[in-house]
Order: C-alpha cells, then sequence, then structure tokens
C-alpha cells in the first residue's frame, strides 16, 4: 500500500507530544497529553485507511475511486470514546483541586512508604547523611 | 443464526436505560437490575448448552452483508467465560444490595447512580467476551473501563481519586495502544474481523505478522496485568468498595486474559511465543506473591495474590498445547469465582472487625465463627489444598507443564508449585493474625510497636514502630515498618484510629452481620466448591474448548459460513 509520509509524520510528531505531557505531573497537563495522543491515534487511522478518494455515498461518484469508509467510522467512534474521557479527566481534575488546591497526580502507596521508610530509617539507624536526606527539599516537594 | 447471543449484551444495557430513570424508586431499581442479570446468566447457561452440543453460535448485528457487519459469536471458550461471568456479578449485585448499595455509609456515595453503571460493566464485559471482531472487543473495553472509572471513583474521596487518577491513565494508554494496533492490524489485513484475520494473517511475512502480535498483547497484556505491566493494579483496587473491588478483581483481568487466549489461538496458531509467555508468567507468578508477603492489609494482599495468580494462566496460553490451554481454561473459571468471592468475604471483615489491616484484627474466629469458614475455606482454594478446584486448576498446569517437557517448562512447574506454597503463607499469615490470636493479644501488640519506635510518635502515624531496617520484629513475626499505621492512612485518611479491641471495648461494631451480605458470598463460595465436585465434567468441557481453539476451523466456518 502506499502510505502518505506527511500524515505519518505529523502522527508521530503528535504522539510524541502528547506522550511527553502524559509524563507531566499536573493532570491538566496529562489531559492534554491524552488529547493530543488520541488525535495522532486517529490520524494513523487514515494512514490506514489508504489513499484519499470521493466521499464513500453510492451515487456520488464510482465506487473504486471512493475513500474506504471503514476506518472513517473507527474514527468516529474512537473521537466520541476520547470526548467522554476528556470530560471524565476534567471532572477528576476539578474534584482533586477541590480536596487538594492541586491537580498533580500523587504518589502511589508504596512509593510514599519506601519513601517514608527510606526517611524514618536515616534517622534511627544512624546514617549520617539523615540530617542532609530528612531536610531534602525534593522530597518534600514531591510528597503526596 | 441465533438471536440468544444477543441477549448478554442488550439486556443490561436496557437494564441500564431502565434503572438510571428510576433514580427516584430505589426498590424498583434493585428488582430492575436482579431481574436483568439473573436473565443474563439463564441465557449464558442456554449457550453453553447450545454452543457445547450445536456447536459455534453467532449473530450479525444490524443486518449488514454477512463478512462487513459486527458478528457476535459464542462458541465453547466464550460461553463458559460468560457464565461464569454471569453468577459471579449477580452475586456481586446481591452482595452490593445487602451492604445498603455501596457500604460505607459515612461516604455519602451517590448510590443512585450505582445500579445503572454496575449494569454497563455487565454489558462490557458480556461483550467483551462474544465480540467476534477487534474493534468490537476495543469498544467493550471501553465500555467496561468506563464503568470501572465511574465505580472506583464512587464517592470522590481523597484515596479514590488518588487511586483513580493513576488506573484512568493507565488504562487510557493502553487504549491508545490497542487503537494503534487496530490501525496496524487494518493497514495489513484490510479487515478487523476475528475469522477474516485468522485467513489472512498467515499471508503476512514474519516481521509484520510479529510486530502485529506483539502490539495486541502489550494492550492486553496491560489489561491482564502480567508482571512487567502489572504495577497499576494492587494500588488502584484496594480503594474502591468491596463489592466493585471483588467484580474488578474477578473479572477486568480475566477479560484480558481471555483476549490474549482468543488472540494467541485464533490469529496466531503459528507463533506461540513460548519462551516469552514463560518467562512473562513466572515473573508475574513469583514477583506478585512475593509482593503479597509483604502487605499487612487484606485487600492489599489479596490484590497482590490475583497478579500472582495471572501468572499460571498466563503459563497455560503460553505452553499452547492442548492441555496447556484447558488448565488455563479452567484456571480462568475457577480464579474469577475465589478471587471474587475473597474480596466479597474481606468486605465482610471490614465490617464486623472495622478494618482490614491485620494488625488491627485478631480473634474474629471465635467473634464471628461463620465468617471465619467463610474466609478460610476460599483461602485455602486459592492456595491450592487438595481436593479443591484451586488445587485440581493448578495439577492440571503443571501436568501440561510436565508434557511440555522442555527445561523451562521444568522451571515452570518448580515456579507454579513455590506460589502455590507462599499463597498458602500468606493467606495462612492472615488466618493467624487476624482470626487466630485473641484481639486483646492483637491490640497488645500494636502497642509494644507503637513502644519499640525509638523516636517516640514523634513521626507521626507513619513512622510509628519501626526498629530494625525498616522491619519490625515481635516475637517471630516480621513486618515490613510501614504497615502498622502508614498504608492504612495513606489509603484511607478517614479511617478509625482504633484497633478491633479497641472498637470492641467502646462496643462500636454492629453485633453481627446482615444475611443479605453473607448469603451472596456464601453462594459464590459454594459454586468454587462445585467447581470441584463437577471437575470431571467440566475438564471434560475444557478440553473440548481447547480442541476447538487449536482447531480453529469450527469458529472460523461459522462465521463466516462457508459450510453452509
Amino acid at each position: 500500500m502506499n502510505a502518505n509520509l506527511a500524515l505519518i509524520l505529523t502522527a508521530a510528531a503528535t504522539i510524541g507530544c502528547g506522550v511527553y505531557l502524559i509524563l507531566e505531573r499536573s493532570l491538566t497537563q496529562v489531559l492534554v497529553g491524552i488529547v493530543l495522543m488520541s488525535n495522532g491515534v486517529n490520524i494513523l487511522f487514515l494512514v490506514a485507511s489508504g489513499p484519499a478518494g470521493g466521499a464513500p455515498i453510492v451515487g456520488e461518484g464510482p465506487v473504486e475511486e471512493m475513500a474506504d469508509p471503514l476506518p472513517q467510522a473507527l474514527v468516529l467512534t474512537a473521537i466520541v470514546i476520547t470526548l467522554a474521557v476528556t470530560a471524565f479527566l476534567l471532572a477528576m481534575a476539578h474534584r482533586s483541586w477541590q480536596l487538594n488546591q492541586h491537580d498533580d497526580v500523587q504518589d502511589d502507596v508504596e512509593d510514599a512508604a519506601i519513601r517514608r521508610l527510606a526517611e524514618a530509617d536515616a534517622a534511627s539507624e544512624g546514617y549520617d547523611l539523615s540530617v542532609e536526606g530528612a531536610d531534602d527539599p525534593a522530597l518534600e516537594e514531591e510528597g503526596a | 443464526m441465533n438471536h440468544l447471543v444477543a441477549l448478554p449484551v442488550l439486556l443490561p444495557l436496557l437494564g441500564a436505560g431502565a434503572t438510571l430513570m428510576l433514580v427516584r424508586r430505589p426498590r424498583v431499581q434493585r428488582v430492575v437490575s436482579m431481574t436483568v442479570l439473573v436473565a443474563v446468566a439463564a441465557t449464558a447457561a442456554a449457550l453453553l448448552h447450545q454452543a457445547d452440543h450445536e456447536g459455534p453460535q453467532v449473530v450479525w448485528i444490524g443486518a449488514w452483508p454477512e463478512p462487513l457487519g459486527i458478528s457476535l459469536v459464542a462458541d465453547r471458550l466464550s460461553a463458559l467465560m460468560l457464565l461464569v461471568s454471569a453468577v459471579v456479578t449477580l452475586a456481586v449485585l446481591a452482595y452490593s444490595i445487602g451492604q445498603g448499595m455501596t457500604g460505607d455509609e459515612r461516604e455519602r456515595t451517590p448510590v443512585s447512580i450505582y445500579h445503572p453503571t454496575f449494569l454497563v460493566l455487565v454489558a462490557g464485559v458480556s461483550n467483551a467476551f462474544l465480540a467476534g471482531d477487534l474493534f468490537n472487543i476495543f469498544v467493550s473495553f471501553e465500555m467496561l473501563l468506563f464503568a470501572s472509572y465511574v465505580l472506583l471513583t464512587l464517592g470522590g474521596t481523597s484515596a479514590r481519586i488518588r487511586a483513580g487518577t493513576i488506573y484512568v491513565v493507565v488504562n487510557l494508554l493502553s487504549s491508545s495502544l490497542f487503537l494503534i494496533s487496530l490501525a496496524t492490524v487494518y493497514a495489513a489485513t484490510g479487515s478487523l474481523n476475528l475469522a477474516q484475520l485468522a485467513q489472512r494473517i498467515g499471508d503476512l511475512p514474519e516481521p509484520v505478522s510479529l510486530l502485529l502480535q506483539l502490539l495486541l498483547l502489550t494492550t492486553f497484556a496491560i489489561k491482564a496485568a502480567v508482571f512487567p505491566l502489572s504495577f497499576w493494579l494492587p494500588d488502584s483496587y484496594p480503594t474502591a468498595p468491596a463489592p466493585v473491588t471483588a467484580v474488578f478483581a474477578g473479572l477486568l483481568t480475566k477479560v484480558g486474559v481471555y483476549a490474549i487466549l482468543r488472540v494467541q489461538t485464533l490469529l496466531f496458531p503459528d507463533s506461540p511465543l513460548t519462551g516469552l509467555f514463560l518467562w512473562a508468567a513466572l515473573l508475574t507468578m513469583l514477583i506478585g506473591i512475593l509482593g503479597a508477603i509483604a502487605q499487612s492489609d487484606i485487600k492489599r494482599m489479596l490484590s497482590f495474590t490475583l497478579v500472582s495468580h495471572i501468572g499460571y494462566m498466563i503459563f497455560g496460553i503460553g505452553l499452547a498445547s492442548a492441555a496447556g490451554i484447558s488448565g488455563a481454561v479452567f484456571y480462568v473459571a475457577h480464579h474469577i469465582t475465589i478471587q471474587t468471592a475473597l474480596f466479597l468475604v474481606v468486605g465482610l471483615i471490614e465490617r464486623r472487625g472495622g478494618s482490614t489491616a491485620v494488625l488491627r484484627l485478631g480473634g474474629l474466629a471465635r467473634l464471628a465463627p461463620l465468617l471465619a469458614v467463610l474466609f478460610f475455606v476460599p483461602a485455602m482454594n486459592l492456595a491450592g489444598i487438595p481436593p479443591m478446584s484451586g488445587f485440581l486448576g493448578k495439577i492440571g498446569l503443571l501436568q501440561a507443564g510436565l508434557d511440555d517437557g522442555t527445561p523451562l517448562a521444568y522451571v515452570l512447574v518448580a515456579g507454579g508449585v513455590v506460589t502455590s506454597l507462599l499463597t498458602l503463607y500468606a493467606v495462612v499469615r492472615t488466618w493467624a493474625l487476624a482470626f487466630w490470636r485473641t484481639p486483646q493479644q492483637a491490640h497488645e501488640m500494636t502497642v509494644a510497636l507503637r513502644e519499640q519506635d525509638p523516636e517516640g510518635s514523634g513521626g507521626g502515624p507513619g513512622g510509628g514502630g519501626i526498629t530494625h531496617r525498616g522491619h519490625i520484629h515481635v516475637g517471630v513475626v516480621t513486618f515490613a515498618a510501614h504497615n502498622p499505621e502508614g498504608v492504612r492512612q495513606a489509603h484511607d485518611p478517614d479511617a478509625q484510629d482504633r484497633d478491633l479491641y479497641q472498637l470492641l471495648r467502646d462496643g462500636e461494631l454492629p453485633a453481627r452481620l446482615p444475611w443479605s451480605m453473607k448469603l451472596p458470598a456464601m453462594a459464590l463460595i459454594a459454586s468454587s466448591l462445585a467447581l470441584t465436585v463437577l471437575a470431571g465434567p467440566m475438564f471434560g468441557y475444557t478440553d473440548r474448548t481447547a480442541a476447538d481453539l487449536l482447531q480453529r476451523d469450527p469458529y472460523i466456518s461459522t462465521v463466516l459460513g462457508d459450510d453452509r
């Protein structure tokens, strides 16, 4: 099949930006990342549908010149699902802001526990690093 | 053409609409959703009978020309999964009604949306089992995931929003990956219908089909929580209400396992990737169970055993022999019932004992003897004590591994036995601490733990009781240091700070559990025991299923209608 290079590059760039944003801590940025990424994936479906053609409506033109309608239907479904997901994530970000005054993704329980362990261990076992370790601003900043 | 096949999807969806309209009539709402689930279970039983005696059943939705439309297929595998999931969801719904919808009165959850969401979840799970094309599988994953997002964050408490964020983002990533793999599959073959793909993928160049296979497997492995992709699970499941965790643990990961099994046997029969599967299975089993041992909260412990036991099923699928697949299918059926039953019982423990942290519990065996039996039986079944179904399932898989005879398969057999023993250790430890000792001993131990903390209580609740390199030693029992308070606190900031002894002293616990909660849990445990009694016919059925799956022909020819 002949693939459209411009579409592939667009999809790659969009998905790349999306992944970068998803790795951020703020849920709003994650949300933008997810929207970007799903748009990139939708463009990928256009690549999969082959060369561009006429509107796939019977009577509009010869059947051989029509674009493949199935990927378009799939993209439509994917867009609807992304819309719902975006709404839900926005609601979660809002709720998180209501509860915590920020919408950062918090550490999971094990992470939090391990950090507590590290701090407590340093204090109780006489690690010489304890003073610096306990006051490390980076640890505080990332705290749940 | 069998219109019965569409019912397990249609009925819950219609029921969801009806219950949404009946928001102000909770009693009618309950009747509607129970009726729907009973009907789904009956349909599933009928489909099981037909699929076993008459071959796969197909229905084409929307009257499109046949290979183009949307097909729902119920073969032996789908029908069995459908029946087990219907029974389990029915029990869970009955339990949650007994619990007063979603429990926890103090959280004031919006109970009116519980029933519609639960029914959408059931529709999604049924659709995933029946779907005859990849895109339909994607849509059903989205259906059940969306319902699960809502159920997981029910009430919107801080702990649930935290767990929900991780769960939602991970699943969105895997959905995007799924879409990417769908686009690639379509670009390569020009179809998404499973039966057509089964014919076309064989013609592709090997690197292309390997790429498609790995993309799909990665997607499904995230859903199924296979080792390197499993870390989201133990963190997100335990915060939800007990019945929700139960149905997630029972069904959602198994949908992923089902998808892996279907794709492996139907689309890529020539590329079993046995080495990859077996390593993934081994690591899933061992790392999962080691995680379970380190937990002191029963819900978290069970979430880790859930991950661990997914490894057994992956093991069976990876062997790609009739015996292996048969064992895996049996194990899926066994594990859905048993894991759901255990989480329901944990919900009972939480209600009776006020907590699920083992350090706060004690003496439940005397306090609530029936509850003790209800925990003990499925716990032993999970660990695989003969003669229960867990033992039979494991024996089936280990036998298949020995038949395979490669060194790696022997390693897996050893790994399976070790995992089984460690599971036994994990559940027996929970049993000894939560059920056997007296509440007073439990209280004294907690106090002792606090006093051993060299820093006193200065470190706040999270720092309590750390003595040596992050471990606490009391007698012969060792705990990871964060256990007494930390995990519980981080999970559920509203958790009461008193242990069972203090709660009993203050007389703040319900004296007995409602039968409406105990009966569904008992029914599920009974069905897991029935799986033991009926293991002979059941293995006969799974053997036929495995033969079907390996042969591929009944499925393809029924869907594409070659033989008519």
